[in-house]
């Protein structure tokens, strides 16, 4: 790999020259490293009958990242604009297979970080089993860009039969998510230095289309699923229930959530249930398959902590309710605006 | 303005600014202890303290002795129902 | 112990509940109406609404809950004020993330943030007090809010800001006491309250003394309360045993944390740096007599008021608002006229919407919309 050393990103790597051209290559090309992108063409291209062999539909999506600090516990930028667009797809029951990159980039931005983020985007897209097949570099002015923005869209295989949708949700469902909640919301409070914390919260960035995959084998009828990132765990329970006109009822004692995660919403008065998510999925399953889907995920590298976190009512429609230890019962409403912390 | 969280004193990371640093499961912030020394009870012997984070603050230490008196009068509370039912459902409640 | 699972204990609370119904049972013959206990405190109105507690308690008891949500009652033209100080440019405005979003006549803090003001989210006043070090050629203002609970706080920095010399460190001062707050809620003619759950740590900082005109001269059952659910309960029942033998006085639910003195390196702090406003406006209620603090001449190079010559702006309240009559009790959020049609969390108009520790914003956000919800 190259040692870019203290060298940064100039206009000049914008602007279509050598400069440019041996940025793509050395950084892009050589760190992404696969035979779509390397061909240097202005368009990935794809064989048909490959795909064809995979499914019925295609599945497409595109996300955009913003994130700071770039750098956090358990993860970065890098790779969050990979396992984001790959969890997009995979919420569909899709394989996703490709994924493009654009990014935007602020002049003076160093380049060994740059590297750094291509290297982890590569690690993961390795990981999840997706190449980068082709992608864009735009350099801005200081301070018109806080220093790297990302975009990724993806595409993917939807296999035959399944039907996954926010509508989809039957009265008697089960609700199940796939481990502890809030992390990376409080990864990135902490890591954002603000509040002079100190914890060892990490981010749970990962991707989640192979533990789909293997919900997929023993539940093909797999009702609804998706990631609980911005707005978290309450914002994707509400939608269900808006989309499916059914009501949803969560037991506060059998949802997930690690000691440290719980100390950072004590101490800052933030609700666990609407702290990002960035590895995490809300299924809804019919109720005979729910045991098996558990015994898939909890077996799962990325579904270690699964656990039953709900039902599905016919009342009261569209809305959440969480039941608390007590016994009590309140509505889990949708957030207004971001969650500040409080001290009152 | 109630927010006030228990944690326990680890460490003092600056007597002179009576700064200590207090962990809230598994969290750790720099609080400051000026509420809770006097010449009864040093900076130094804060060290293990549960007290009431509030806004950066430790304002009180906490009575384990208490606590643990309110639970217990808690659990007697429920054995005094237990007892009360008992009789109910033997039918001599007067 | 860890102090807080286990006083969120369920079978405790079942205990509870029964020995409340019991109780209940015992005094409803003798009431004509049901009977009416306030929580003071926002985060008592905060546990109440998270745990579900209304639910546990009988018919015969409803919970009123009061003006002790200090982001709630901070007067519009007070937050103008702030927005003022926010967008000097040598400022760096700092503050707690509860105040960030109430609404000013134009625009609140979070708004200022977005054209261009320095507005700072801190966890601490001490955090402040840092950003001030680090920023020797900025002038570092720290929102200043809050009951008795908080004022130990912004005065022991205050205290920290002086001893280092630090010069360009100040507060904008808006603590308000609890006391004359409760006495204004009592003053009303057509009150109806039967008894207090008082603020526990405010409690914590000034001691039990305080309270007891409340027993002594209005002749209200009150019991200083702790925050986790079982606190309220236990508080609720010992409220109840009051009433049920016809007793009055002030009891402390909450002994592992309040001492029956209060705090006094706290209370020193305060009386060094604060002195007695002669009133104080608070947002749904008016202006009340002694009801906020100032800071004393000593220290006005730490005073923002002084500092930049701020010129206190008033602005009445929308006339369509009803805080005033729900935080005393007369009327139930949902039958304010503009609850949940005007007034939501998203455009908030009366005090009790601003916060999510306010009773309308907590009603409407747990699904409380209407008298058969």
């Amino acid at each position: 790999m190259t040692d870019w050393g203290e060298q940064t990103i100039t206009l000049a790597h914008g602007a279509g020259g050598k400069a440019m051209r041996d940025l793509i290559q050395k950084l892009f090309v050589e760190g992404f490293d696969n035979e779509h992108l390397s061909t240097l063409e202005d368009q990935a291209r794809f064989d048909l009958s490959a795909l064809m062999a995979q499914g019925t539909q295609l599945a497409m999506t595109t996300d955009s990242y913003v994130v700071d600090p770039l750098f956090f516990a358990g993860g970065d930028i890098g790779k969050l604009a990979v396992t984001g667009t790959v969890n997009d797809l995979a919420m569909s029951g899709a394989i996703p297979l490709y994924l493009t990159c654009g990014m935007i980039l602020e002049e003076g931005f160093p380049i060994k970080d740059l590297a750094k983020i291509v290297a982890s985007m590569k690690a993961t897209a390795d990981a999840a089993g997706v190449k980068i097949v082709t992608g864009d570099t735009k350099v801005v002015h200081k301070g018109a860009a806080d220093k790297v923005f990302i975009n990724t869209a993806g595409l993917g295989v939807i296999p035959a039969g399944v039907n996954i949708s926010a509508a989809n949700a039957q009265v008697g469902d089960v609700v199940i998510i796939n481990g502890f909640i809030g992390d990376h919301g409080a990864a990135i409070v902490d890591a954002r230095g603000e509040l002079a914390l100190e914890s060892s919260v990490l981010s749970d960035c990962q991707p989640l289309n192979d533990l789909v995959q293997a919900m997929l084998k023993v539940c093909p009828d797999i009702h609804c699923m998706r990631d609980a990132t911005r707005g978290g765990v309450a914002t994707v329970l509400n939608e269900f229930a808006h989309s499916s006109g059914v009501g949803i009822r969560i037991e506060q004692s059998s949802l997930p959530i690690r000691e440290e995660v719980r100390g950072v919403c004590e101490l800052l008065g933030l609700d666990p249930l609407y702290l990002a998510n960035e590895g995490k999925l809300v299924a809804v399953v019919p109720k005979d398959k729910a045991a098996q889907v558990l015994e898939v995920m909890l077996a799962h590298p990325n579904g270690d902590n699964s656990a039953i976190i709900g039902e599905v009512l016919a009342a009261p429609k569209g809305k959440v309710l969480l039941k608390t230890g007590f016994g009590g019962e309140r509505l889990l409403d949708v957030l207004v605006g971001e969650q500040l912390p409080r001290i009152c | 303005m109630c927010l006030g969280i228990p944690g326990q004193i680890t460490a003092i990371s600056d007597a002179d600014k009576l700064m200590a640093k207090v962990n809230v499961s598994g969290i750790v912030r720099e609080v400051n202890i000026a509420c809770i020394v006097d010449e009864e009870h040093t900076v130094e012997q804060c060290v293990g303290d549960w007290v009431l984070v509030h806004v950066g603050f430790a304002m009180s230490r906490i009575d384990e002795e208490e606590a643990l008196h309110t639970l217990r009068l808690l659990d007697e509370l429920g054995e005094l129902q237990q007892e009360l039912d008992a009789m109910e459902a033997s039918g001599v409640r007067a | 112990m860890k102090f807080v699972d286990e006083f969120r204990d369920s079978q405790k609370a079942q205990y509870l509940k029964q020995a409340i119904h019991n109780l209940a049972q015992q005094i409803e013959p003798t009431l004509s109406r049901p009977l009416q206990l306030m929580e003071f405190c926002g985060g008592h109105t905060h546990t109440i609404f998270r745990y579900g507690i209304e639910q546990l308690l009988p018919d015969c008891i409803e919970m009123v809950h009061g003006p002790g949500c200090p982001v709630c009652v901070l007067p519009m033209g007070r937050v103008d004020d702030a927005v003022n100080l926010a967008i000097r440019p040598e400022v760096i405005f700092t503050t707690f993330g509860d105040a960030m979003r109430v609404p000013g006549s134009t625009m609140s803090l979070l708004q200022a943030r977005g054209k261009g003001a320095d507005v700072r989210m801190v966890y601490s006043p001490m955090d402040a007090l840092n950003l001030a070090r680090q920023n020797p050629e900025r002038e570092v203002i720290f929102f200043a809010l809050g009951f008795e609970t908080t004022m130990p706080s912004t005065a022991l920095t205050v205290l920290q800001a002086e001893r280092e010399g630090i010069k360009n460190f100040s507060l904008f001062c808006n603590h308000i006491t609890t006391a004359p707050t409760i006495k204004a809620v009592l003053d009303e003619p057509d009150l109806m309250l039967d008894g207090f759950l008082a603020p526990g740590h405010v409690a914590m900082v000034i001691g039990l003394q305080p309270f007891e005109f409340i027993a002594r001269d209005y002749y209200k059952p009150l019991v200083i309360t702790g925050f986790e659910p079982l606190d309220i309960l236990q508080a609720l029942w010992m409220l109840l045993k009051q009433i049920a033998e016809q007793r009055c006085a002030v009891e402390n639910q909450y002994a592992r944390v309040v001492q029956p003195t209060g705090n006094k390196a706290a209370l020193n702090a305060i009386h060094q740096v604060f002195a007695t406003r002669e009133h104080f406006e608070l947002r749904g209620l008016g202006s009340i007599d002694h009801s906020g603090v100032g800071m004393t001449a000593n220290y006005s190079g730490f005073d923002a008021e002084r500092k930049f010559a701020v010129k206190p702006l008033t602005v009445i309240d929308p006339k369509e608002c009803q805080c005033g009559a729900v935080i005393k009790g007369l009327i139930k959020p949902w039958e304010c006229q503009i609850f949940g049609k005007a007034c939501t969390p998203e455009t908030p108009m009366g005090a009790l919407m601003v916060s999510s520790e306010g009773a309308c914003a907590a009603y409407y956000n747990h699904g409380y919309r209407s008298a058969a919800a």
